[in-house]
């Protein structure tokens, strides 16, 4: 391809106009299992980000390579050792997250928007492209589920920032602040439906801002031609 | 010369969704009374909050979605949503287990899915399972019921746990509560008492349990008169009450020291009300006659199962639900022979 990449709307995409959690509905079951807090969220959509970041990197480089015919397995198995890799490290470095996160991490190989940025993108672009793919992609989806994890540990217990030292180290344990008071609990935001509703709302927030986006570009694009018509 | 000819249907029966919800009102009143007499000013509290927030939701997203709200406060359908969940709560819960279910209820189930016509399930269900879901613990505060109770909190008591938590003097939430008829049967049994033993507790009375048998037979009496006045179909209940009488006879006669009789299981907990007033939403039920039928069937043994084996005292707001998920695909399998068509 000789055409100039256009990073900025690869970055758009990932961030809000194809975001894999809120457009795309992809990799739903870790989204709705391990929202319970934020810091869960955010943990494991940053350990998603690196093994999208780092599958794209890969398949891109074998793009050329591999026979179509047999390119979803290999994609299987690249992300399969990524994953194995990544598990490894969480295992080392934030292993109390990752008793907590259990076998969300090793289920990061069956998330489909994996395999699905790697069948669409990165099997058919160059190594930059798909990296910084990869990249946005990861940082749309760890965006949702740490927002997802605010709102119902928030809604659930009372809580913002519980627990972010099992991410950043003892440094930040103060952050844990209990912001309402003897509030005895909202259950059904931490237990499953609450992930369902809360994903639901955040889509419906999401097409109402897109929706009022479209109307304001409408109404600009209306009074712009409005003089050239007169 | 002209004749107008005109197309059918040319006789209507009077049914309109503000005379249906009316009725719905006005027969299920006796049986809210009873519930008020019984159970203490507790009810009547859960009534005005969860009325006064439904309508005031309903309103609110009404306005929100660009409609006219006179019209749709009119059709009283939020004023039965909210009665109906309100009869099902516990009488002493803080005030914002109505308002949240409530709320829940009007906005979520009903108005995110488009409104009265459009939600699949149950507005008042899904309001009063999020509640039990969400706040186990204030979902056991049923008072004793009138004739058992030592400590009857009055109007002003009342009030004050409800809305700010005070017990009167010297007392505390043990001694203002008692388990439910189902709770009682469903504990001790746990324990390896068998029914006989249970059921000279005091809080059985000659049918079942003190003061529910006679809220569930006025429960009954309205749901008849509706069904009377044809404004519900006679399919739903008779197919949820069947069933679970069916159902529990076989178990009570096989062993009854371990199974309720079905007159127990008829008269207990929510049966009545759900069988003629929630499980008839004419929204989420099925709407062909042989599918009322199995709608109701699958209520009823829904609501024994959970009864007699699941982890919750009653069942019925968690059988209308699942049964909810399966009326469309009852009336696809049940649609009635046209007239003049083959088999």
């Amino acid at each position: 391809m000789t055409t100039t990449v256009d990073y900025k709307r690869i970055a758009i995409d990932g961030f809000w106009d194809n975001n894999p959690a809120l457009v795309q509905l992809l990799g739903m079951c870790p989204m709705l299992a391990v929202t319970s807090t934020a810091v869960n969220g955010l943990g494991l959509g940053l350990a998603t980000t690196l093994t999208l970041v780092l599958s794209n990197g890969l398949v891109s480089l074998i793009r050329n390579i591999v026979r179509p015919e047999v390119r979803i397995p290999t994609f299987v198995l690249i992300i399969a050792s990524v994953v194995t890799v990544i598990e490894l490290l969480m295992n080392a470095y934030v292993h109390e997250l990752y008793t907590i996160l259990g076998i969300f991490v090793p289920l990061i190989v069956t998330n489909c928007s994996i395999i699905g940025r790697a069948e669409a993108f990165a099997s058919k672009h160059a190594l930059l492209p798909s990296l910084v793919d990869g990249l946005t992609m990861g940082l749309g989806f760890t965006a949702v589920l740490f927002t997802l994890g605010m709102l119902r540990e928030f809604v659930g217990q009372g809580t913002v920032f519980s627990q972010f030292h099992l991410l950043f180290g003892e440094a930040v344990r103060g952050w844990s602040t209990t912001v309402l008071t003897h509030y005895e609990g909202f259950l059904v935001a931490v237990l499953p439906p609450g992930a369902f509703f809360g994903l639901g709302l955040l889509i419906a927030l999401k097409n109402l801002v897109d929706a009022r986006r479209a109307r304001r570009a409408h109404r600009r694009a209306a009074r712009a031609g409005a003089p050239a018509a007169a | 010369m002209q004749f107008h000819t005109f197309s059918s249907p040319h006789v209507h029966n009077g049914n309109s969704v503000p005379a249906v919800m009316r009725d719905v009102l006005l027969a299920v009143s006796p049986g809210a009374a009873l519930m008020v007499y019984f159970f203490g000013w507790g009810v009547f509290f859960n009534l005005l909050i969860s009325s006064v927030t439904a309508v005031a939701a309903e309103a609110l997203v009404v306005k929100l979605r660009g409609r006219e709200v006179g019209p749709v406060l009119a059709d009283h359908s939020a004023l039965v949503t909210a009665v109906l969940l309100a009869l099902a709560l516990p009488p002493l819960v803080p005030w914002w287990v109505p308002f949240l279910g409530a709320l829940f209820a009007i906005v979520l189930a009903k108005h995110l899915y488009g409104g009265l016509g459009y939600n699949p399930f149950n507005p008042a269900m899904v309001g009063f399972v999020m509640l039990l879901i969400a706040f186990p613990k204030q979902m056991t505060l049923w008072t004793p019921p009138a004739g058992l109770d030592q400590q009857r909190l009055d109007f002003t008591e009342t009030a004050a746990c409800i809305f700010t938590h005070r017990l009167p003097e010297g007392l505390d939430y043990d001694a203002v509560t008692l388990a439910t008829p189902l709770d009682k049967v469903k504990t001790d049994l746990g324990t390896g008492r068998t029914l006989r033993e249970i059921l000279t507790a005091p809080t059985f009375g000659t049918l079942a349990g003190v003061g529910w048998e006679w809220a569930n037979l006025a429960y009954l009496l309205g749901g008849l008169w509706l069904i009377h006045r044809r404004r519900i179909a006679w399919q739903i209940p008779a197919g949820m009450l069947g069933s679970l009488f069916l159902v529990s006879l076989v178990f009570y006669g096989y062993d009854s020291d371990n199974y309720a009789s079905p007159l127990f299981h008829l008269l207990s907990g929510a049966a009545m009300l759900g069988a003629f007033f929630i499980a008839t939403d004419p929204v989420t039920a099925a709407t062909t006659p042989r599918g009322r039928l199995w709608y109701g069937a699958g209520i009823g043994l829904i609501v024994y199962v959970i009864r007699t084996w699941g982890g919750y005292p009653d069942g019925v707001a968690f059988g209308v639900l699942l049964m909810n998920m399966a009326a469309p695909t009852l009336d696809h399998y049940t649609q009635p022979r046209v007239y003049g068509a083959r088999r």
